[in-house]
């Protein structure tokens, strides 16, 4: 039996081939045959879950609560210290200085990223701003959030903070940030679908194993992660509860 | 030369609590402002006692968390808040419900702070296992519902 494996469609491009390098670790260490299924966008990706065509993902904290309460996914690990936060950011030298500033017809550029988004709606509540008072333009990627903010055709931007931080100095002196959560537990983590259950222990071994191994270290790199660690199942029913108060 | 005097009313009041406890704290007119950026976390059992909270909630509430964990959240009970919506709360929780509202928190040095809270209950095997709450930055036009809204609640209990 051959499996599937796919990223949440977030994750950074300069990790795309060390996805591949990370799926050939993975097949040759649990001797199993996985393929890399990358997808565009969260809505395709979402289709191939729905359609049971996916075995292990490495999921936005979004789309975990449908996969394991849903489709009985199960966590194995997250990338240690990390979490998922989001920043709101404005054009350099704009008007806006607090989100309470903000007005009823503020102006949203942001991707389809459904946790920043999540966040980013959250932290205007302060404003009295919600989807229905405010505009929303969906771009493809964080540089275009940035893109269209120096130009003047949005008012704020919604960016995951590590897309944020990783724009060029150049394109970074021509926005300011407005407000960076800190929420801490929420985080994109590993899950093994219901076909590999009797693979998920020693998926977690070898990833929990890594920085041991003699490969490890260097396809840890090219993922930008710098370990997993454990996700246990009570910790990933902890993170769906926070999600469920969060969302809707 | 001019001093700016900040008034600081200060008062002893009772709070009378479900359990037939009672308790005199002391109240501060002093609103403490929401951290931006943050979410407020704590977890309870199915007894409602505080099993986990984050720093957040440590450091809005003015306790230690070793004074928080093993407490019930009415340490943070603040007496301008009228009995129902608890009563709201809990009757929403134990339908398997999510519920929501708008908090005025007491603090340990007497002051406040407000905000929305989200409660759900946590659901493991079908059973109710405990509690979880997540507090977010309310709007001030929200808060000034709420001031007028929940003194006119607190009227009705008399
Ligand atoms: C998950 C959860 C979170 C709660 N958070 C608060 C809170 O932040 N502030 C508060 O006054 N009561 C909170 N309560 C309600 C208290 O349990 C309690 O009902 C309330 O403080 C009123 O006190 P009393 O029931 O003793 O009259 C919470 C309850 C639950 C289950």
């Amino acid at each position: 039996m051959s499996y599937t494996m796919t990223v949440s469609p977030d994750f950074s491009p300069d990790h795309i081939a060390g996805w591949y390098v990370f799926n050939t670790y993975l097949q040759r260490q649990l001797n199993i045959p996985i393929h890399l299924e990358l997808y565009n966008n969260f809505d395709e990706q979402r289709k191939a879950i729905a359609n049971n065509e996916i075995d292990l993902i490495f999921a936005n904290p979004y789309d975990a609560s449908m996969l394991v309460r849903e489709k009985n996914f199960t966590a194995v690990a997250a990338p240690e210290n990390s979490s998922d936060e989001a920043i709101i950011a404005v054009k350099e030298g704009s008007q806006i200085a607090h989100i309470e500033d903000l007005k009823e017809g503020t102006r949203i550029v942001t991707t389809d990223d459904p946790d920043v988004n999540m966040m980013g709606m959250i932290m205007l509540e302060p404003a009295d701003l919600n989807k229905e008072n405010t505009s929303t333009t969906i771009v493809d990627s964080y540089p275009l959030v940035a893109k269209q903010l120096i130009q003047g055709n949005a008012d704020i931007g919604f960016f995951l903070d590590e897309s944020f931080d990783s724009l060029s100095k150049f394109v970074k002196e021509q926005l300011s940030i407005l407000i960076r959560s800190q929420i801490f537990v929420i985080r994109h983590v590993m899950l093994a679908g219901p076909k590999l259950e009797d693979k998920h222990q020693d998926i977690k071994n070898v990833l929990l194993n890594m920085l041991n191994d003699e490969k490890g270290p260097g396809v840890l790199n090219s993922l930008g992660i710098s370990s997993w660690e454990n996700q246990e199942h009570e910790d990933t029913e902890f993170m769906i509860d926070l999600m469920d108060t969060l969302v809707g | 030369m001019s001093t700016d005097v900040i008034e600081r009313t200060e008062k002893t009041t009772t709070i009378n609590y479900f359990d037939g406890s009672s308790k005199q704290v002391t109240i501060l007119d002093e609103e403490i402002p929401y951290p931006d950026g943050k979410l407020i976390v704590s977890r309870t059992d199915k007894q409602g006692i505080i099993t986990h909270c984050n720093q957040s909630f440590v450091d809005m509430s003015g306790y230690t968390e070793e004074e928080i964990i093993g407490q019930p959240h009415s340490i943070l009970r603040h007496p301008d808040m009228p009995r129902a919506a608890f009563k709201d709360l809990w009757d929403t929780l134990k339908r398997s419900e999510k519920w929501h509202g708008y908090v005025k928190n007491l603090r340990k040095d007497g002051s406040y702070y407000w905000v929305y809270a989200i409660a759900i209950p946590n659901i493991r095997k079908g059973e109710i296992m405990g509690y979880t709450s997540v507090r977010r930055k309310p709007s001030r036009t929200q808060i000034n519902e709420c001031i007028e809204l929940y003194a006119n609640m607190m009227q009705e209990e008399q």
